[in-house]
């Protein structure tokens, strides 16, 4: 098989820069710019009506942009959009699916609309039943499946043409755990070979699935990049949390002496018998737990009942920076109405 | 167009498979049975100039008015609604691939219903064996026109699709359509006020399109190719406007 000669300098898979959309005066997505390499795994995270749908749409062809360019390995989506929809695989939020099909029947009419071949089409839906689990209900009509063979179904249908991009909208949306491991697996057996993009709600899975983490809010991107580099670039190295009985004053004079960048980040108010929860944080990377309960078990004035070093989660790194971008937001609200700087 | 025969043929295969098409056959036929029966009613009491199909042909239009909007008020809100359409326009397929399928699959019932009606001749036939009732004459030149005209109706259906999520909405407007296409175009011509000079060219406007008139041509063996022109194009451009429509509400949605 003869390579196509860009192939040896690859084209970003997906590559998004300065995307605009607006709807009827509201801007759902304003100036996002990003890139996804070929075959990585991204995660697309934000709050309920961040644009993480839109951004979505726009990349299958499905909505034009109002300003900007998508290139979908190097075919542009606003002047050819045909190419484009030959290269990706799509599954919509909710998965809307016919609710009067069979299993089968659907995947086979899908394949045929891809541009498979009958020949071809047999096999391929043998083996993503079996991928996905859905040999039982092959037969089964649709509309009267449950909500997690739905949920398989959509992304047996998305990856059904092997589409070098897939683009996913909430795939493991009201999955059993057992289910969520299944498209897990399925997920990551796609990478290196497809480029994939999923936006998610359920922050863990995309912490383990995802090679890169892509945050936005207000229709900006916040955050991007490894999830392990965000938790150290929001959150500082490390949180520790401390139940204590003490005063919140004597308990910072005693941990400064420790280490000088160590400081509370958040205290809860006492409980029935008198202990406090704090949360302690620090740009340091080494590790001071046994410092900090030696100090504080030989000290009279504390009484310490549990101390734990706490590994953030990708959640932390998403309430950061969501509430971080909130603060920016605010804060360049009222630009506009100041004067422009004379020259 | 490779995509239209996928979609007229999963749209067909679903029209059989579905319910509702044998309730809709069986009311169409049974609504469709009652007329020829009270026009052999009406045969058997006084003598007639006319053969039966002509008189059975000249109804054609409570069947139309009725039936077409609720064939195809589904076809394209439906999908809209379950979001369907999104993943359906992800897929190499074009808009108007979709509408042209769906229009196809529309029509093919269309046809294939009043096919059914066939039998009523059928059975008059064999009863009466009588050459005056059964004139073939009308009744080809009427069946000629069903099918003809059929293209622009089922095309107006689809706008009215086009144009709503809601079915309900859509099943409305394609009846009003229809009214207005059917019936409105005879009453308006014949407004005397339509007879004033400053309205002759609406006048000779509402001539072309008078489906009427149309009827009684196509039941005495007059194919004039301008009356199926009207119905061809008209069908053509309402379909075009009906890819537009959904388009304009993509690009809103």
């Amino acid at each position: 098989m003869q390579v196509a000669p860009n192939m040896s300098d690859s084209p970003a898979a997906i590559a998004v820069s300065h995307l605009v959309k607006n709807y009827a005066g509201v801007t759902a997505v304003s100036n996002i710019s990003f890139s996804v390499a070929q075959g990585e795994i991204l995660g697309f995270l934000g709050p309920n009506g961040a644009g993480k749908s839109t951004t979505m749409r726009i990349l299958t062809g499905f909505l034009p942009a109002t300003a900007g360019t998508v290139e979908i390995c190097g075919h542009s989506v606003a002047t050819e959009t045909a190419a484009v929809k030959r290269l990706i695989g799509y599954m919509p939020e909710n998965n809307p699916l016919p609710e009067d099909m069979r299993v089968s029947e659907y995947l086979y009419y899908r394949g045929r609309l891809k541009e498979m071949s009958r020949r071809q089409l047999g096999p391929r839906i043998d083996e993503l039943l079996e991928l996905c689990d859905l040999k039982r209900v092959r037969h089964r009509i649709i509309g009267k499946l449950s909500k997690g063979f739905r949920q398989r179904i959509g992304i047996a249908e998305a990856i059904l043409a092997e589409p070098p991009v897939i683009i996913m909208d909430e795939p493991t949306i009201g999955l059993d755990p057992h289910q969520i491991l299944i498209v897990r697996d399925l997920i990551a057996r796609l990478r290196g070979r497809m480029t994939v993009i999923i936006s998610s709600h359920i922050l863990p899975e995309i912490e383990m699935t995802c090679d890169r983490v892509l945050i936005i809010n207000q229709g900006r991107v916040v955050a991007a990049g490894e999830p392990a580099a965000l938790k150290r670039e929001l959150l500082g190295h490390a949180r520790y949390e401390v139940e204590v009985m003490a005063e919140s004053a004597d308990l910072a004079a005693v941990i400064a002496t420790i280490e000088p960048s160590l400081e509370i980040t958040a205290e809860t108010t006492p409980d029935a018998t008198g202990f406090r929860t704090f949360e302690l944080s620090t740009h340091h990377e080494s590790d001071f737990s046994e410092d900090l309960l030696r100090a504080l078990a030989s000290d009279e004035r504390f009484r310490l009942r549990a101390l734990s070093r706490a590994n953030p989660t990708l959640e932390d790194v998403f309430l950061a920076a969501t509430k971080r971008s909130w603060d920016v937001i605010d804060r360049a609200a009222p630009k506009p109405a100041t004067a422009p700087p004379q020259p | 167009m490779r995509h239209f025969l996928t979609i007229l043929g999963h749209e067909v295969r679903m029209l059989l498979v579905s319910p509702s098409t044998y309730i809709a056959a069986v009311t169409f036929l049974a609504f469709m049975g009652f007329i020829f029966a009270g026009i052999l009613a009406e045969y058997s009491t006084t003598p007639q100039e006319n053969s039966p199909a002509v008189a059975f042909f000249e109804l054609f239009w409570v069947p139309v008015i009725f039936m077409v909007p609720l064939l195809t008020m589904k076809s394209i809100s439906e999908e809209r609604r379950l979001g369907t359409l999104e993943t359906l326009l992800t897929t190499p397929v074009s808009t108007g691939e979709v509408v042209l399928g769906k229009y196809g699959a529309a029509y093919l019932l269309y046809l294939s219903l009043w096919a059914g009606t066939g039998g009523l001749f059928y059975i008059l036939h064999r009863f009466t064996r009588d050459t005056f009732l059964l004139d073939l004459g009308p009744l080809l030149g009427g069946y000629l026109f069903i099918a003809v005209s059929g293209l622009l109706f089922v095309a107006v259906g689809m706008l009215a699709s086009s144009l709503s999520r809601n079915q309900a909405v859509a099943g409305i407007l394609g009846v009003v359509a229809l009214f207005g296409l059917i019936i409105g175009t005879h009453l308006l011509g014949g407004l005397t006020t339509v007879n004033l000079e400053v309205f002759a060219p609406l006048k000779a406007g509402l001539e072309y399109a008078h489906v009427f008139q149309h009827l009684d041509d196509f039941s005495r063996g007059i194919v004039d190719t301008r009356q199926v022109l009207f119905y061809v194009s008209g069908a053509g451009l309402t379909l075009v406007l009906s890819v537009l429509g959904l388009e304009v509400k993509l690009l809103h949605s």
